[in-house]
């Protein structure tokens, strides 16, 4: 009785990580053992050829160039997305009620699937009969209907405002979780002793709010970096491969031109910046927790 | 003066709300306008018209199909990895364990994994066996995906109720399974249900693996089923927003009705590691 007592908790995690080595590990080894070969669907060739995948990529264009656009991606919708979801998170903080209304409302976004959020998006910027356009014109912004997805900065700066769209609201709920959790005594001890209200933004809001701040951008980085679904959709990457980032290279050489040998190694360079952005942000969680 | 203070961040609130929903409000009323008035550039639907709603569930397109597809899958996904993540999360929350940390660690790192780097060895696999095209080889790939999250959330569902539960129920001569079904899974209970929405949405949400591992008209779930839409059609951009509506607000809903659960739900996760 007290033997099968001892064995049961692991019995009980069996089925979870058999999934996960089966359905998540497995793939990943294969997907590295994949990468070494020349291996298409298209012409059933399945040859060994070393590294040569990845020495290739070294020298791929458009490789370098999706690599640096999904870099680019990361950078400008992680700093718009926290600066929006910290200022929600502000205001949200600061009603006294109706907090869970406003909590709500804020989660639509998040609750929309991107494939539909990229479609509404499309529709906003669309350039005839789109609502952005409508309204700074209203407004007298801007003379002629701007095409936006003809043209590679205004569709970066489409895609960008619905990815920020997407994903600040979800941030603000994370940041205001982290205020929540100040203890309001440091803030009356703050006033006693003199301070301002920048004072105690920069002396007890920010330090007390960092590590919150730190997870919400190690979330938003994996899911930056990995982002598909909304480019896929709103621009297929275009126009002329100016929105085309790693994931997508990666889809179409998979799908489009049936390398998986080729792919494969895309995906396994996609995995390892994943792999080394999240060793990053350990490490400095970790190094602050001591 | 005071009065105004007091009301400023209201109103300020109320404006950045309508903002954030504005899209949202925009494809609700793109889909009640006709091809006509959205042509012409109107902005408000001059009456309800609900035609594109009858054209959505009509069977024209196959969208009714696309929306059982997402039902099964989503629904069996959900069930699935709840019972394989609750035994995991139970043993790790409520037991003694050797190792305990290096279980939670590979299954967090397991979450890390992104899903483009499994596609070319799942689609492979998966046409070797012959579960390209059927609902089974979008549950298992979707189970594998969403565990590792449910497994973290129930984790710290259970560990929050109260340590002497089953010290209790065992003291009054319950057997163990008896312990589990009488006395904590009711318990358990509205934890265990919020992990189960929200695999059941990140499921329904899902793109990527259902574009590429169900390829065939009458597998494809709603996600798909709307991005290929205007490809086979001319934009019709009421119908289209009518579908993308009949598909959202379920969700919006539940997620209006289920936000206090869902948010503490996500946060556990997030604060807490």
């Amino acid at each position: 009785m007290v033997g099968a007592h001892r064995k049961l908790p692991y019995l009980l995690l069996l089925p979870a990580l058999a999934v996960i080595v089966l359905v998540l590990l497995v793939p990943l080894g294969y997907c590295f053992y994949l990468s070494l070969f020349k291996h298409s669907l298209g012409t059933g060739s399945h040859n060994f050829i070393g590294l040569k995948n990845y020495i290739a990529l070294l020298s791929d264009q458009r490789f370098i160039a999706s690599v640096f656009r999904t870099m680019l991606f990361v950078a400008v919708t992680l700093t718009l997305e926290i600066s929006v979801g910290f200022g929600l998170a502000v205001m949200m903080h600061s009603l006294a009620r109706g907090r869970g209304l406003v909590r709500a409302v804020v989660m639509i976004p998040w609750a929309v699937p991107t494939v539909i959020s990229a479609m509404i998006w499309g529709w906003m910027f669309n350039d005839r009969l789109g609502l952005a356009n409508r309204l700074l014109g209203l407004i007298g912004l801007i003379p002629a209907p701007l095409v936006w997805l003809a043209d590679p900065t205004l569709t970066w700066m489409a895609i960008v405002i619905a990815e920020v769209w997407k994903t600040a609201p979800f941030v603000a709920l994370i940041i205001l979780a982290g205020l929540q959790m100040i203890p309001i005594e440091l803030y009356q001890a703050a006033e006693v002793d003199g301070a301002g209200g920048f004072q105690k933004f920069r002396l007890i809001t920010l330090p007390l709010l960092w590590p919150t701040i730190l997870l919400a951008l190690l979330f938003r980085t994996m899911d930056a970096l990995r982002v598909f679904d909304l480019i896929m959709v709103m621009t297929g990457g275009g126009p002329a491969g100016s929105t085309e980032v790693l994931s997508l290279y990666n889809y179409k050489t998979l799908f489009s031109h049936l390398d998986f040998g080729y792919g494969s190694a895309l995906s396994m360079t996609l995995f390892l910046l994943v792999m080394f952005f999240s060793l990053v942000y350990v490490r400095i969680m970790v190094r602050r927790a001591i | 003066m005071k009065k105004i203070a007091a009301i400023a961040p209201y109103v300020f609130a109320i404006l950045l709300l309508l903002l954030i929903a504005l899209p949202f409000i925009w494809q609700v009323l793109t889909s009640l306008m006709s091809s006509g008035e959205i042509a012409s550039g109107s902005s408000w639907p001059k009456g309800l018209y609900f035609k594109n709603y009858l054209e959505v569930f009509s069977g024209r397109y196959s969208f009714l199909r696309y929306i059982a597809n997402s039902f099964i899958v989503s629904g069996a996904t959900a069930v699935l990895s709840i019972t394989i993540g609750c035994l995991a999360a139970y043993a790790l929350a409520r037991m003694r364990l050797r190792h305990k940390n290096i279980f939670m660690l590979a299954i967090l790192s397991a979450a890390m994994l992104p899903q483009i780097a499994a596609i070319s060895p799942l689609f492979l696999i998966l046409r070797r066996v012959g579960l390209l095209n059927t609902y089974w080889g979008l549950i298992i790939p979707y189970t594998g995906f969403n565990l590792p999250l449910a497994v973290w959330m129930l984790y710290n569902f259970f560990r929050q109720l109260p340590p002497e539960l089953e010290e209790a129920a065992a003291l009054d001569g319950a057997g163990f399974g008896r312990t589990i079904w009488h006395v904590f899974l009711p318990l358990a209970a509205p934890g265990v249900f919020t992990a189960a929405i929200l695999v059941f949405i990140f499921c329904w949400n899902e793109f990527l693996l259902a574009l590429t591992l169900n390829t065939q008209e009458s597998m494809r779930t709603v996600t798909v089923g709307i991005a290929m839409f205007p490809g086979l059609y001319e934009m019709p951009w009421g119908i289209i927003f009518a579908a993308a509506t009949v598909i959202t607000l379920p969700l919006v809903v539940l997620v209006l009705v289920l936000q206090r659960r869902i948010v503490s739900g996500l946060m556990a996760g997030a604060i807490k590691s």
